[in-house]
């Protein structure tokens, strides 16, 4: 194999991302910035956010394009946590339970939003993009006066409506982070987080080698072939749709026992597009993704937000590194999608 | 002095070689016929010589060119325009809403200064009306049209249109070659007649034409010379007056359509028949059917032929159920579902699309994806069962892809290649293997050889035939060239205004099958 073909198999915009994260890995060396917390703070960052970013793949197989109403499936992962934590749960239990409630919620959001991206072919990534937008303003109402009385939830004065935060701690905080963690040197490895999205991953992709995924994807590569085939096009999509919103909802859950906090009323918004520019600097494309891209673009987009906040804070003032993530995922979401096709990686 | 000479031109397209060493030359004012059949390179030839873009953006083409006594490259239109090159394309190039003043002025609009434009330049000039629709009636008289120029183009005959991209070339002060791709084939026969004197008109004015056509007689009619490509050379180029229609038809196809089709099959009319359509409708836009009724036995192969547009490829995209159908259809007596291309499938009736790359094929999957998929989804083949699981087994695959690449000649690189980078003649193999996988009784197959080469043709009406013979498969093959319908099939069924108008067996006389494409009443052609 020739440089050529390896460039060609690694990409332009990996590439570039790559050495941008080596550049700073090395400044962060220079700077005796301690790597062991770097490495944990990778490490974690990537369980908490890998699961969202798969959510995209099933969207982007079904062919509807980058699922932009991650927030649809996110607003039920919080509330299937809100119950849990009203019930005063810990521990496993409230991991399960969680679940429990939040999954077959997503199913029914996902299906219903998937009948209307039926009606709207084309506009999907617009359509959804507004939808997202409606949704966390219409819950923004819902957090105000949904009946959950618990008092780790409501606002201390009055005693109705949940807070902006909610902390984690006494319900599942940290769950998942800690099961059968170890340390390498001073490097805790968040073994139970990783676990996890492994499962999901796996499951995504047998699906995807099974005769129901390969028949999804087919009818996101093409509808005309798809029909020919007797493929019926619009359930396919509904799959797609219903699969991205569940493991959304599934992965706010994730997130938030890493971060320890629920985030409610406009958080969901800010999820879609980190996700969405991971799976793309992975490699995928707006017909294409495989779970491959969503390991390497989470782990290079989460590395460098990792790296650079330290770096970058020592270097320049303020806040220069949020402002840098923003540069970063949105640029590569613009990248993207001027691209027509994706690479043959 | 020759106005054009274009020296051993080729181009090659990602390793096709599509024109190799054609010359041609043109006279100041003549009328120089140039025709081929489809593929032979016609529109190739004339992408070059208008600087299209898709001939740069594919990596150029070899040869030169001198215009006018200088040398001559064309980057793109604009600057073959600059030259004082225009073309009217097949398809028109109007924008419906302008009026045909302002079509005819396109981007050459007469133009006043104001006290904006001083300032801010030439582009903020102000339109002057009245000269522009003084140039398009000056234009439009050229061509002996008769038409108010502010009329809107939506809305017009097509002829009329026709007219208008050219009054648009000759407005253009510095016209020296028109080049007219197929400009006849829209037009009724009047339309045509008037447009030929026009050409002869616009040839003594002294601009020089390029025709290109596929109807001999035009060509005979109007050029002072000819010349004649056959899969991308030069066969020959020669005064008009010294060839006869039958002489450019036999250089036009280079070959004795072989008489010795294949062995005819015999079926007795009174069985039952395998396939039965009655009063078939098909909605599908620019293809519609109106009442088909026919009757296909086992093991037959029919043909289906016809002029384009009047119905022929509705047939096949019907019985599948792709565009919305009535009537019935019955398979073995039974009555089979409508609309829906799944239960087709699982009533073991199989599809090659006319639409290779848009229905045929998945152009970025690879070659054993595209071959197994109808297979895995219908008939679950390739599959392997682990508890509820249905796992799609790529071993398998692959080597079942292996098999047919080899068994149907398939030029690949191997089964992982993405089918978008196949020549047609391969994509269209790798659709046939999938049809092959799926061992249909009943293959549906539409324009199976439209834009592959010779070879791969006779592989792919070789390899039908095959199928039909040995495993007994009824085929019902759609084709617009009748050469291949009567090299194959067992009877053809002639198609027109979405009906059968007549079934022929293959050896009837050309002229039955001229009359009956061309819708004439039958009455003592069909013995």
């Amino acid at each position: 194999m020739d440089l050529k073909k390896i460039y060609e198999k690694i990409g332009f915009p990996r590439l570039i991302i790559a050495s941008f994260l080596i550049v700073l890995l090395i400044t962060a060396a220079i700077l005796n910035i301690p790597l062991s917390g770097i490495w944990q703070d990778i490490f974690t960052r990537f369980g908490m956010n890998a699961i969202l970013v798969l959510a995209m793949v099933p969207s982007i197989q079904s062919g509807i394009g980058i699922n932009f109403n991650l927030p649809l499936g996110v607003i039920f992962g919080l509330i299937g946590a809100l119950v849990s934590i009203e019930l005063g749960l810990s521990g496993l239990s409230s991991f399960l339970v969680a679940l429990a409630v939040a999954v077959p919620l997503a199913i029914v959001a996902g299906y219903l939003y998937g009948l209307m991206l039926n009606k709207v072919k084309g506009q999907e990534m617009t359509v959804g993009n507004y939808v997202g937008f409606s949704v966390v303003s219409f819950m923004c109402i819902f957090w105000l006066v949904a009946p959950f009385r618990s008092p780790e939830l409501t606002w201390a004065m009055g005693g109705t409506g949940l807070r902006v935060t909610l902390s984690m701690e006494s319900s599942m905080g940290g769950l998942l982070d800690n099961f059968l963690a170890f340390r390498i040197g001073a490097t805790k490895i968040p073994t139970g987080l990783l676990l996890t999205f492994a499962i999901l991953a796996t499951i995504v992709w047998i699906f995807s080698k099974s005769k129901k995924g390969t028949a999804m994807r087919v009818a996101g590569s093409s509808e005309a072939f798809a029909t020919s085939n007797g493929v019926n096009v619009d359930k396919q999509r509904l799959l797609g749709i219903v699969l991205s919103t569940v493991l959304a909802a599934i992965g706010i859950i994730v997130y938030s026992q890493s971060f320890g906090f629920l985030q409610l009323y406009n958080a969901p918004l800010y999820v879609a597009l980190p996700a969405a520019a991971s799976i793309l600097i992975g490699g995928a494309s707006l017909k294409k993704a495989k779970i491959l891209h969503v390991i390497i673009g989470t782990f290079l987009f989460q590395g460098l937000l990792v790296v650079a906040l330290p770096v970058i804070n020592i270097i320049s003032e303020g806040s220069m590194a949020e402002i840098i993530r923003i540069i970063i995922s949105n640029g590569i979401i613009l990248y993207a999608l001027t691209r027509k096709a994706g690479d043959a990686a | 002095m020759d106005l054009l000479q274009m020296q051993n031109i080729g181009k090659n397209y990602s390793g096709n070689q599509v024109l190799k060493g054609v010359s041609l030359n043109i006279k100041e004012g003549e009328i120089h016929g140039l025709v081929g059949e489809n593929g032979a390179g016609k529109s190739t030839l004339m992408n070059i010589l208008f600087g299209m873009p898709v001939i740069h953006s594919t990596g150029g083409f070899e040869g030169e060119m001198i215009f006018d006594g200088k040398a001559y490259s064309p980057k793109t239109p604009t600057e073959a325009m600059e030259m004082g090159i225009g073309m009217v394309h097949q398809e028109f190039m109007l924008i419906p809403g302008f009026t045909i003043t302002e079509n005819i002025k396109l981007n050459r609009e007469n133009t006043k200064p104001t006290a904006l434009s001083k300032v801010l330049g030439p582009k903020l000039e102000k339109l002057d009306l009245p000269k522009m629709r003084e140039d398009a009636k000056n234009a439009l008289n050229k061509l002996n049209m008769t038409i108010d120029e502010y009329l809107p183009v939506a809305g017009l005959p097509v002829g009329y249109m026709q007219f208008i991209e050219i009054a648009r070339e000759i407005d253009k002060s510095n016209l020296k070659l028109l080049i007219l791709d197929e400009p006849t084939a829209v037009l009724t026969e009047s339309e045509a007649a008037q447009f030929l004197e026009v050409i002869k008109n616009l040839s003594k004015m002294g601009i020089a034409i390029l025709f290109i056509t596929h109807r001999l007689d035009e060509i005979k009619q109007i050029t002072d010379s000819i010349t004649v490509l056959r899969d991308g050379t030069l066969v020959k180029s020669v005064a008009t007056a010294d060839i006869n229609i039958i002489e450019m038809a036999r250089l036009m196809v280079g070959r004795e359509i072989s008489s010795t089709v294949s062995e005819k099959k015999e079926f007795d009319d009174n069985a039952p028949p395998f396939l039965e359509l009655q009063d078939l409708y098909v909605n599908m836009p620019g293809e519609k059917v109106r009442g088909v009724n026919l009757k296909i036995q086992k093991g037959e192969i029919l043909g289906l032929g016809g002029l384009a547009g009047q119905g022929k490829i509705g047939i096949a995209n019907g019985i599948m159920g792709l565009y919305p159908t009535k009537g019935s259809i019955l398979k073995d007596g039974k009555e089979m579902p409508l609309n829906n291309p799944r239960e087709m499938l699982n009533n073991s009736v199989a599809f090659l699309s006319e639409d290779r790359k848009g229905v045929g094929l998945l152009l970025d999957e690879p070659i054993d994806f595209n071959i197994a998929f109808t297979s895995i989804e219908v008939q679950e083949q390739f599959i392997n069962k682990v508890g509820p699981l249905k796992i799609v087994n790529n071993s398998k695959i692959k080597s079942h892809a292996r098999d047919m690449i080899s068994e149907l000649d398939i030029r690949c690189t191997g089964p992982d290649q993405y089918t978008r980078f196949l020549s047609g003649g391969n994509q269209q193999k790798v659709c046939i293997a999938r049809a092959l996988t799926l061992n249909p009784e009943i293959l549906l197959v539409s324009e199976p050889t439209r834009g592959i080469d010779i070879g791969a043709k006779k592989l792919v009406l070789d390899t039908l035939v095959k199928l039909n013979k040995e495993l007994n498969m009824t085929i019902i093959i759609t084709s617009s060239e009748l050469a291949e319908l009567r090299q194959v099939s067992d009877r053809i069924a002639i198609i027109s205004e979405g009906k059968v108008h007549a079934i022929l067996p293959p050896d009837a006389s050309d002229e039955a099958f001229g009359l009956a494409m061309a819708g004439e009443d039958l009455d003592g052609v069909v013995k």
